[in-house]
C-alpha cells in the first residue's frame, strides 16, 4: 500500500513536469516558425487558434493520422526503437532541471553529470535511425550527425568544467545558489558564446544541420520516417533545444535567480524567471536560424576541434590559476 | 588589414550585425497576402480560365476557323464544324481538355474574332479529372460570367498587341 502510495505520488509529479514541458515544447516550435518568418516579413502560422498558437497541435494531429510506413529493407525493430529513443532521452533529462530552489522531480548530487550523460545518449537515437534506414542519405546524415555532436560534446564539457571550477558542486540547484552574488555569464563570457554556439552544433540547428541539410541529404536521418513517428524525432529535437536553453540559464544566467532584487522584480515567482530566461535564449537561437548561412562540413570540424577545444581549454587553465591565486576556490 | 579580419572574426562582428539587421526585420510591414481572403493584382494579360465570348446580340463569336486547334502546341484543342441554314458555319464541338493545356496563350493570339479568350480566373480546381474536360457549353457559360471583366481586360490590353 505504502509503495503504491509512493508510486502514485511519483507519477502525479512526473506528469505535472511532463504536461507542461510538452505544451511548451509544441509552442516554441511555434514562436520558432513565427520569429523566422517575422525575419522574412513573412506572416508565418497565423491561421489555427488566436495568433496560430494551435498550428502545433494541428500538425500533430495530422501526423498521428498518417501511415507509418517502415521501409521493406529497414531492421524494423531498430527503426522503431530510434525514435522513441530520441524522445525519451530528451524528455528524462529535465528530471533534473531545477526551476525554483525547491521544485526540481530529482535533486541529486551529480545534476550536471547526469544532464551531460544523457545528451551524449542522444546520439543513439540519431545514428540508430540513420543505419536502420537501410538507404544511403539517412546513413549519411547520421554518420555526420554522429560526428559533429561528439566533436561539440567535447567543448561543452570542457566548458561546464570552468563552471564547476567557480561553483565546486555537481548538484544544478548548488550551482544556480553560487552564482547570487554574480551570473557567471559576466565572468565567463567568452564561455557563454562558446556554449550557444556548441548547443547550436548539439542539437543540430542552423548553422550547423548538416545532418539534415535538405540541399545535399533530403531530410537526412528522418528521410524515411513518416507519421507519428517523425513526430516523435521531431519532439525530441525540440525538447532538446528547450533543454539546451534552460542548461545555459542555468550554468550562466543564473537560473531563477532575479537580475536585480528590488521590489518590483522580487514579486515575479522563481520560476517565471527561469521561463523567461529560456524564453530569451530561445529566441536568440530562432534568430540565428533566420540569419546565417549553413556551415561546410570540414569548416564546422575545424571550428569544433581547432578553435573551440583549445580555448575553452585555455580557459579552464586561466581560471583555475586566477581563482587559485586570490583564493578564490569554493569551499567543499 | 588580415588583423581587422581576425578581430572581426573574433568579436563576431559580421554575425552581431546581421542578427541586428534581423531584429531590425521584424518590426517591419509584412508581405504576405493571407490568400483566400486577401488577393493579389493580376494583370489583363494573365492566362487563366478560358472562356467562348458572344457578340452583344448573343451571337457566338466563333467561326469555326480551327486557327487555335492547329497552333495549339498541348494538341488539347478539339473543334467539329458544320453549316448553319443562314450559311454561317458554326462549332458543333469545342473541347479543350484543361489538362493538356499549357496555358501558353496561343489559342487567345490566333483567334481572329476574339472568341476563345483566356480569363483572369485561375481557382478552377475540381475534384476529379472529368470535370476538367471543358466542353463548349462550359466555355461559353464561362464567357456569359466573365464577359465584362474579359471585355475590359482586352480593352487595356489593346494598345500593346
Amino acid at each position: 500500500m505504502e509503495y503504491l502510495n509512493i508510486l502514485f505520488s511519483e507519477t502525479y509529479k512526473i506528469l505535472f513536469l511532463l504536461l507542461p514541458l510538452l505544451t511548451a515544447v509544441a509552442m516554441i516550435v511555434w514562436l520558432d516558425r513565427r520569429v523566422w518568418a517575422f525575419v522574412q516579413k513573412r506572416k508565418g502560422p497565423n491561421v489555427v487558434g488566436p495568433f496560430g498558437l494551435f498550428q502545433s497541435l494541428a500538425d500533430a494531429l495530422k501526423y498521428i493520422f498518417k501511415e507509418i510506413i517502415i521501409p521493406a529493407s529497414s531492421n524494423k525493430i531498430v527503426f522503431i526503437l530510434a525514435p522513441i529513443i530520441t524522445m525519451t532521452l530528451a524528455l528524462i533529462s529535465w528530471a533534473v532541471i531545477p526551476f525554483s530552489e525547491n521544485y526540481v522531480l530529482a535533486d541529486i548530487n551529480v545534476g550536471i553529470l547526469y544532464l551531460f550523460a544523457v545528451s551524449s545518449l542522444g546520439v543513439y537515437g540519431i545514428i540508430m535511425g540513420g543505419w536502420s534506414s537501410n538507404s544511403k542519405y539517412p546513413f549519411l546524415g547520421a554518420i555526420r550527425s554522429a560526428a559533429q555532436m561528439v566533436s561539440y560534446e567535447v567543448s561543452i564539457g570542457v566548458i561546464i568544467i570552468n563552471v564547476l571550477l567557480c561553483v565546486g558542486s555537481l548538484n544544478l540547484t548548488d550551482i544556480v545558489m553560487a552564482q547570487k552574488k554574480i551570473w557567471f555569464i559576466i565572468p565567463l563570457f567568452p564561455m557563454f558564446v562558446i556554449f550557444f554556439i556548441s548547443a547550436l552544433a548539439e542539437t543540430n540547428r542552423p548553422p550547423f544541420d548538416l545532418p539534415e541539410a535538405e540541399a545535399e541529404l533530403v531530410a537526412g536521418y528522418q528521410t524515411e520516417y513518416s507519421g507519428m513517428m517523425y513526430a516523435m524525432f521531431w519532439l525530441g529535437e525540440y525538447a532538446n533545444i528547450l533543454l539546451m536553453c534552460a542548461m545555459g540559464s542555468i550554468l550562466f544566467l543564473g537560473g531563477w535567480l532575479s537580475p536585480i532584487n528590488i521590489y518590483p522584480f522580487d514579486l515575479v515567482p522563481a520560476p517565471m524567471w527561469f521561463i523567461i530566461k529560456i524564453l530569451l535564449l530561445f529566441l536568440l537561437f530562432a534568430l540565428v536560424k533566420a540569419v546565417v548561412p549553413r556551415y561546410r562540413y570540414d569548416q564546422l570540424m575545424k571550428l569544433g576541434w581547432k578553435i573551440f577545444l583549445p580555448f575553452s581549454l585555455i580557459w579552464v587553465v586561466l581560471t583555475a590559476g586566477y581563482l587559485l591565486y586570490f583564493d578564490l576556490l569554493p569551499k567543499v | 588589414m588580415k588583423i581587422v579580419r581576425i578581430l572581426k572574426t573574433v568579436f563576431l562582428i559580421d554575425f552581431l550585425t546581421g542578427l541586428l539587421i534581423a531584429i531590425r526585420e521584424i518590426f517591419k510591414p509584412k508581405k504576405t497576402l493571407n490568400y483566400p481572403f486577401e488577393k493579389g493584382k493580376i494583370s489583363p494579360r494573365a492566362r487563366g480560365e478560358h472562356a467562348l465570348r458572344r457578340y452583344p446580340n448573343g451571337e457566338e463569336r466563333c467561326i469555326a476557323c480551327k486557327l487555335c486547334e492547329a497552333v495549339c502546341p498541348a494538341q488539347a484543342i478539339t473543334i467539329e464544324s458544320k453549316q448553319r441554314e443562314d450559311g454561317s458555319r458554326k462549332t458543333t464541338r469545342y473541347d479543350i481538355d484543361m489538362l493538356k493545356c499549357i496555358y501558353c496563350g496561343l489559342c487567345e493570339e490566333s483567334c481572329p474574332v476574339d472568341a476563345i479568350v483566356q480569363g483572369p480566373n485561375f481557382e478552377f480546381a475540381t475534384e476529379t479529372r472529368e470535370e476538367l474536360y471543358y466542353n463548349k457549353e462550359k466555355l461559353l457559360e464561362n464567357g456569359d460570367r466573365w464577359e465584362n471583366v474579359l471585355a475590359a481586360n482586352i480593352k487595356a490590353d489593346n494598345p500593346y498587341r
